[in-house]
């Protein structure tokens, strides 16, 4: 196991607590932080290489440090909790086990950014961690760490958790602020950029869970020896949400650049592929991402060993490629069909699409329909070119990532499995009722 | 000033103007379709995506061209960008996307629409769309229902252009109208079907692409090339009064705002919108009502602008091409 620096002391006894928080050295980067300027906590986590941990993988530095400035307007800082991107689920573990340490890195990173009142935004559905977020906070409160004048320093912090309704667009940054200020939750059109108009109209910066905690770290090695983790352009370390078919499906810390064979079969991360079955695919990101088969998820197409690094797994485009994204790693085995998961995917993305597009309003549902009618054992050839067709005219004609993020899983299961969907066409047998029966879904 | 190309025409406008824009003061085919943006409605457009162009130029300063296709109704210019629109066959066909995408769940009940004849959508459909529909799926659909007294919508010709919307936030004082549930499912209504009592909220009908709202007073009641449209103008309190007539014989049977060559209320004298009031457009229906100023040019490449008074033979292909439209709906 490499370096443990978001999910150490895991194991100490009320590491969810104040207490048990400070007792392994929590809150010490916080006072480490307060005696330091603002801007040189920005050229820290500069230095560091940190890259967005929800997905897009942007500098966060350089995110910081474009951040507007008028004076006399508020700034912001958000922290997006909404983790609902299918195959991921580390925010929530790690807010949920650790919620004080993202209460740390929220004053930290206010205090760089010169926002006094900061939000978290956390997804619906996760109302108990809404709970122990809550009480991290009033903790918090209670210990001088938020308020005003902080640790004497003069800076004044208020935290908010605010908990939305479920909807997966919320996530995106443009349309969690929308929703944020009440309104429903559309994406917004860009630019202005939230960095120049944001919440309430003023500059703010959105930042993922995992994100907002690596500052904690990073101040307290300092930026330079968080960069010594990793390789090249992919610093530190990545929580990863593993899932699907293997032995030991958890959320694992590990240092960027582990190879992906050995984090899919060495016993400390997945532990091989359960059943003694043979790896098929693995969607490396969150089900956004493209999928890959196992040769190519295993080794580059030049032949190298691919690596759980951002630059790696991107190695080859989307031709041979795939992204780190979230970090949501699903691993499927031989029995898994790649028609029947895509289409898994497919109807969540035709629930979730905001609908202000008409090219993922009405390509989602549209791509949905006609895997669907596939799994019923009445596809035509045709259809395969037509899904490929659609997926194509969605790609990059929308307003927020949401409709590539649509049509990605669909090009790549396309790409890459082409022969399992004519299989399902010339078989002619229907597993949709079955499979609507037992995952126990409406058909819509 | 910035200078921009757009299909290799050059114009110089301020700063700050959008592709869009930009293209109408060129005008002529150049100028990209439009749906869901509207000039003079604050933060409207960028929703259809009918006019995605491809700047192969970022601009003197930058030339990069832009990685993505572009939504010229927001992108601005900057000096020097060289735009493509019908010059582009990625553009094309990503139009020709939106289109498909925009009709998939369209009723395509233009022989029952009073919008035909003066819809963006057919027009749309027919310049940038393809003949025939890969669609084989049951059409999503909505019940009636009424927006007030006056205005009926019929939701599943909505294309949720959100230009309805805007009117209701920015000329409706009060807001009840909007938009409810999320991506197929999406509906325009006003919450729990109140009715909107705002003087403005017939503008509604004006500024709607499609016959996704429509007027009550004139629902069914002739077809639009069957009508005479007038200039006439009243003294009103509320509004500036002046509106198109759509007379037969001599009977007014709708009375709309004035809509120039891009279908949107054109200005009055004094540079704003020439919005008119709900007594102006519901309650007048004599002739008496009205001071004439004469017949009224009818700018856009619909079935309306080619109607009697120009060119008979091409209303009736156009005619029996919606006939087989509509055919072809049926079927499905
Ligand atoms: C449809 C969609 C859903 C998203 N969901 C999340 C999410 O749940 N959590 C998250 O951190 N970022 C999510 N993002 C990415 C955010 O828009 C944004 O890029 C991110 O919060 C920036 O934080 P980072 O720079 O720290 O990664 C989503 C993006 C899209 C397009
Ligand atoms: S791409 Fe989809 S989710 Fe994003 S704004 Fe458009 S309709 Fe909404
Ligand atoms: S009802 Fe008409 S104006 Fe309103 S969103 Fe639908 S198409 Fe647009
Ligand atoms: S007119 Fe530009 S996106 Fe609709």
């Amino acid at each position: 196991m490499g370096r443990q620096l978001l999910l150490d002391n895991l194991d100490k006894p009320g590491i969810n607590t104040l207490s048990g928080y400070q007792q392994t050295g929590g809150y010490e980067s916080l006072k480490k932080a307060l005696q330091m300027k603002p801007e040189d906590i920005v050229t820290e986590v500069q230095k560091s290489g940190l890259r967005g941990r929800g997905g897009a993988g942007f500098p966060t530095g350089m995110k910081w440090s474009f951040l507007a400035k008028p004076p006399g307007e508020p700034r912001y800082l958000i922290c997006n909790a909404d983790e609902s991107e299918p195959g991921t689920f580390k925010d929530r573990y790690l807010m949920q086990h650790k919620p004080h340490i993202l209460v740390e890195g929220m004053i930290i990173s206010s205090f760089a950014l010169g926002a006094n009142t900061s939000y978290i935004y956390i997804r619906g559905e996760m109302m108990y961690v809404y709970h122990i977020l809550q009480k991290a906070i009033d903790e918090a409160y209670a210990a001088g760490y938020l308020g005003k004048n902080i640790l004497g320093s003069g800076f004044d912090l208020d935290l908010h958790v605010h908990c939305g309704a479920g909807a997966y667009i919320c996530g995106e940054e443009t349309a969690l602020i929308e929703s944020l200020e009440g309104k429903r939750g559309n994406p917004r059109i860009k630019p202005p950029f939230p960095a120049v108009k944001g919440l309430w109209g003023c500059p703010t910066v959105v930042n993922n869970v995992e994100t907002i905690a690596a500052v904690v770290p990073i101040i307290r090695i300092t930026g330079e020896e968080y960069a010594k983790i990793g390789v090249g352009k992919s610093t530190g370390t990545k929580l990863i949400s593993a899932s699907g078919h293997i032995n030991k499906p958890g959320v694992y810390e590990i240092e960027l650049g582990v190879p992906v064979e050995e984090f899919i079969y060495s016993e400390q991360y997945c532990g091989g592929i359960r059943n003694g079955k043979k790896l098929k695919a693995v969607v490396a990101g969150g089900s956004s991402v493209p999928v890959l088969p196992a040769e190519l998820i295993l080794k580059t197409a030049n032949g190298e060993a691919r690596l759980m690094t951002y630059e790696s797994l991107a190695d080859g485009g989307f031709a041979t490629g795939t992204m780190l994204g979230s970090g949501g790693f699903i691993v499927m085995d031989e029995d898994t069909s790649i028609v029947k998961n895509v289409w898994n995917f497919s109807r969540f993305y035709h629930h979730e699409s905001c609908g202000q597009c008409s090219p993922c309003r009405e390509g989602t549902g549209w791509m949905y329909k006609i895997l669907s009618r596939l799994l019923d054992g009445k596809g035509e050839t045709k259809d395969i070119d037509l899904l490929w067709d659609i997926q194509r005219k969605i790609e990059g004609k929308t307003i927020c990532p949401f409709g590539d993020a649509a049509a990605w899983p669909v090009a790549a299961s396309i790409r890459h499995f082409r022969n399992e969907f004519e299989q399902y066409i010339s078989k002619g047998k229907s597993d949709v009722k079955h499979y609507y029966r037992i995952n126990n879904l409406q058909e819509s | 000033m910035a200078r921009v190309t757009i299909d290799g025409h050059t114009i110089d406008v301020p700063e700050g103007t959008t592709i869009v824009e930009a293209a109408r003061k060129i005008g002529g085919d150049i100028v990209p379709p439009t749906m869901c943006y509207y000039s003079t409605l604050k933060t409207s457009g960028g929703y259809c995506r009918t006019c995605l162009v491809k700047v192969t130029k970022g601009s003197d300063k930058d030339p990069r061209p832009m990685p993505k296709l572009v939504v010229g109704c927001r992108q601005t210019v900057m000096d020097g960008m060289e735009v493509q629109n019908i010059t582009s066959p990625e553009v094309l066909e990503a139009r020709e996307g939106v289109v498909e995408f925009l009709l998939l769940n369209h009723p395509l009940d233009c022989p029952v629409c009073d919008q035909a004849g003066e819809c963006d959508l057919q027009d749309l459909s027919y310049a940038h769309g393809d003949e025939g529909t890969r669609t084989e799926f049951r059409r999503r659909t909505f019940p009636m229902k009424s927006i007030g007294d006056k205005i009926k919508l019929h939701m599943n010709r909505c294309i949720m252009c959100y230009r309805c919307v805007k009117v209701a936030e920015q000329l409706c004082p009060e807001r009840v109208h909007g938009v409810l549930n999320r991506g197929w499912d999406a509906e325009i209504s006003t919450y729990i079907e109140k009715a909107i009592d705002s003087e403005w909220s017939g503008n509604m009908i004006d500024v709607c692409p499609v016959g996704a709202l429509t007027d009550k007073t004139f629902r069914f009641k002739s077809r639009v090339w069957f009508t005479k449209p007038l200039d006439a103008h009243r003294n009103c309190d509320v509004c500036c009064g002046k509106v198109a007539i759509w007379v037969s014989g001599d009977a007014v049977l709708r009375v709309t705002g004035r809509k120039g060559v891009y279908h949107e209320i054109e200005n009055t004298e004094d540079g704003k919108p020439g919005w008119i009031c709900n007594t102006c457009r519901f309650e007048k229906k004599n002739l008496s009502d009205w001071v004439i100023e004469g017949p009224r040019h009818i700018d856009r490449h619909s079935v309306i602008s080619q109607n009697h008074y120009e060119q008979l033979k091409q209303l009736k292909q156009d005619l029996s091409r919606q006939k087989q439209i509509g055919e072809k709906a049926h079927n499905n």
